[in-house]
């Protein structure tokens, strides 16, 4: 059990994402930076698909009921553990009584608490994600709030010989700051003028404080368009880019909704999403063009090491 | 139609198939057969397919599959006789709160078409409406289409909060906002019914290709059958 003593700015509960469902309009939700969430459930011994804590900026202040095997991954939000910094991305064992906490936020946005055996809420259609806009799973689908009450599952492994593991530094997303983003172009490029697509390429676009999870709302030079009317609605995949009549682009992220009306000219690869995820509103993208393909390949590289990432 | 259907990417996990650039339900139902095919092909790496209008888009999981091979099987598909499933002839139907604080910009709509509140309504309910898309919130259903007489623009900045139940207007599209959330839709009135409910099979109420009706309700019976469709609920 952990309990809930601060819940910090925003803390929801998450995993890799309810599949399955949009052609009934439900979102896959999931995690930001999945893969940050995937490799601190490897280090505790856990599947990668468990269910751990997103935690926004401000970490939570949490109490361990029970001797727990945990690790902090993703964004460096200073942990501590009984008032004691914490390595990130390495597990570590709570003496049962132990307080997290975090000092404050050094890098990035979010940061996952992967706990040995799992957040263990109840799985709605599929997974324990929350999600905001259904008001279900997770916690009824809110963030979580101070004396809360966390389940946590078995663990499936022993805990001590886990203890000091370490997610190789090599293995982890390159997060930095103003990152360049890889973008597949299209469907729908063609509304954009040659000239509306060239700005697109070369700009620099701010994230603006109107960006959570659903989508990041960028701040820029006007994307010209050539086509005036408006897209038919269709089906969004994650890390796809809007261009609304006001020509600034949106980012759409984990808790996008599952159909769009405005024109989509490029869809970030998912290989860059945890970048994507680690940018706090401020931080400068740019954009560079890829084929599919590439996109395969840079995901293959960086989730292929996880698939093999062995605790023994 | 000539260049259709095409077969894009959407970034690198997904395929859009676009079968033209129109709201009809020819186009719309070959889209949903497509659907179901491709999910009943059970081809290794297809993902969750979400269909629209006049466009699927398909996942994939690229650790199975690359753009070009789920592009081949999506291609061998179209290749091939799709069965289109008879319409379904279900006709549900919907009653509604028409306007009042249930339906705040219905007279907007009766001003923008030079009509009376009444003849809005009249309209709006005397019509037979295809589901033509399940999606943007859980269980909403896109319908279409809207007499032109009644038709208006969406709100030109959408609202954050549209209350659930709400029935809109969003140019030649009708539909109802089954949960709370944001929503740039004209809103006309309010229905009683729980169109997303988690613990139902299947928990929407309105499934791509059913058709459905509006009928005008007082608010005396809204609260009746409100309460029968939440009976915990402290009214």
């Amino acid at each position: 059990m952990i309990e809930v003593i601060k819940p910090g700015l925003f803390t929801t509960i998450q995993d890799q994402g309810r599949r399955g469902y949009q052609a009934a309009g439900v979102g896959i939700a999931g995690a930001m930076d999945s893969l940050a969430l995937a490799a601190g459930n490897l280090l505790v011994g856990n599947p990668e698909g468990d269910a751990g804590l997103e935690m926004t900026i401000l970490g939570p202040t949490l109490r361990f009921t029970r001797e727990t095997l945990f690790a902090v991954t993703g964004a460096d939000l200073a942990p501590r553990l009984n008032g004691s910094p914490l390595a990130n991305w390495t597990a570590h064992l709570a003496p049962p009584g132990s307080i997290l906490s975090f000092g404050g936020r050094q890098s990035g946005v979010r940061a996952y608490l992967a706990v040995a055996g799992g957040i263990d809420v109840p799985v709605v259609m599929g997974s324990r994600s929350t999600y905001l806009l259904g008001r279900f799973g997770g916690l009824e689908g809110r963030p979580v709030k101070a004396q809360d009450r966390l389940p946590v599952g078995s663990p499936t492994q022993a805990r001590k010989p886990l203890e000091g593991l370490v997610f190789p530094e090599n293995l982890r997303p390159p997060y930095r700051r103003n990152p360049q983003l890889r973008v597949v172009l299209g469907p729908f490029q063609d509304f954009l003028s040659p000239e509306g697509l060239a700005e697109f390429l070369s700009g620099e676009y701010l994230i603006t404080s109107n960006s959570d999870r659903m989508g990041y709302r960028l701040q820029g030079k006007a994307i010209t368009r050539q086509k005036t009317g408006e897209l038919i609605t269709c089906g969004l995949a994650n890390g796809t880019i809007q261009v609304p009549p006001n020509g600034q682009p949106i980012i759409l992220l984990a808790d996008r909704q599952t159909i769009g009306g405005y024109p989509v000219i490029a869809t970030v690869i998912h290989a860059d999403l945890p970048l994507v995820a680690q940018c706090a509103p401020g931080d400068a993208v740019r954009f560079a063009a890829v084929s599919p393909d590439e996109g395969r390949k840079a995901y293959l590289a960086l989730w292929g090491p996880l698939k093999n990432f062995s605790v023994s | 139609m000539e260049g259709f259907p095409r077969i894009l990417p959407a970034g690198d996990q997904a395929i859009l198939v676009e079968f033209g650039a129109e709201i009809n339900s020819v186009l719309n139902q070959r889209v949903h057969a497509v659907a179901r095919n491709l999910t009943a092909g059970k081809i290794p790496g297809i993902g969750e397919t979400i269909s629209s209008y006049c466009s699927l888009l398909v996942y994939y999981d690229p650790f199975v599959l690359s753009f070009a091979q789920v592009s081949f099987w999506v291609r061998d598909l179209l290749g091939r006789e799709v069965a289109i499933e008879e319409p379904s002839q279900t006709v549900k139907e919907i009653p509604v709160l028409y306007g009042g604080a249930a339906g705040p910009d219905l007279p907007f709509v009766a001003k923008h078409n030079n009509l009376s509140i009444e003849e809005v309504v009249a309209v709006h309910s005397g019509e037979t409406y295809r589901v033509y898309v399940v999606g943007f919130s859980p269980g909403f259903a896109a319908m279409g289409t809207v007499p032109e007489k009644i038709q208006a623009p969406r709100l030109s900045s959408p609202r954050t909060k549209v209350p659930a139940g709400s029935v809109g207007i969003g140019g030649i599209q009708t539909g109802i906002y089954p949960v709370e959330s944001p929503g740039g839709w004209q809103l006309i009135g309010r229905t009683p019914l729980k169109l997303f409910d988690l613990y139902r099979r299947p928990p929407s109420f309105f499934q791509a290709g059913d058709y459905a009706r509006f009928y005008p309700i007082g608010e005396n019976e809204f609260r009746k059958i409100a309460r029968a469709e939440n009976p915990t609920a402290g009214w």
